[in-house]
């Protein structure tokens, strides 16, 4: 094997992985019961499918075109920092505006802690 | 080989995002609908990072930072909305 075809190789293996991960993202949104088992789907395999993904392009861009392209790995640093966070604000915003859990839940602490300052006379 | 590689990427990439889209259409509440639009959002970098290799040019890799900064940006004020009913509040001390 020459140079090129290693190359090639390994940037083709993490395009392959971050595709499949993004699948693996579908499939999770379409079969998970409720909001925040789906947006946890969603915030973590589509964030490591489209790192991976970037990751590849860079790789073959660098080593095959010999064109460093940091845009690229700014990139991966923005997703990487904001998926988390737009998975959380969601979820946040999901709970507050009343979305129920689904039926086979089994702790929902969150509530539970709700009540407890409540009684104690808090409000909200 | 490696055009090969891309191409299922390409395809494996397009099947996620028909089913995204299946989730937007027909998510129970609005939270749905976001997290797959954001979803999507996601999915459209990596398209674009491997349109940009199948048409050897980095002309296109600029617009991956368009797209997540605008994904996020979307997401963000989506929820805002969800939460309180407003996206800017006008108040400065935050406690409506």
């Amino acid at each position: 094997m020459t140079e090129m075809e290693i190359v090639k190789f390994f940037a083709g293996l993490f395009i392959l992985l971050g595709a499949f991960l993004s699948l693996v993202t579908a499939f999770g949104l379409i079969r998970l019961p409720d909001v925040y088992t789906r947006n946890h789907a969603a915030s973590k395999s589509a964030t490591m499918g489209v790192m991976l993904v970037l990751l590849g392009t860079f790789l073959y861009f660098w080593l095959i075109e010999h064109h460093f392209n940091s845009r690229l790995l700014l990139g991966v640093v923005f997703i990487f920092l904001t998926s988390p966070v737009a998975g959380h604000l969601i979820a946040r915003a999901a709970y507050n505006s009343g979305v129920k859990l689904s039926d086979r839940t089994v702790q929902d602490d969150l509530a539970k802690a709700r009540k407890k300052l409540e009684a104690e006379g808090h409000s909200k | 080989m490696f055009e090969a590689v891309l191409w299922i990427s390409v395809t494996f990439i397009s099947l996620a995002m028909i089913g995204l889209i299946y989730r937007v259409i027909k998510g129970p509440t609005v939270a749905d609908r976001v997290v797959a639009l954001d979803a999507i959002g996601i999915s459209l970098v990596s398209v674009i990072a491997l349109v940009s290799i199948v048409l050897e040019t980095s002309a296109f890799l600029d617009i991956i930072l368009l797209i997540g900064i605008l994904a996020f940006i979307g997401t963000v004020a989506f929820s805002k909305f969800l939460e309180k009913g407003v996206i800017m509040e006008y108040d400065r001390d935050g406690n409506r």
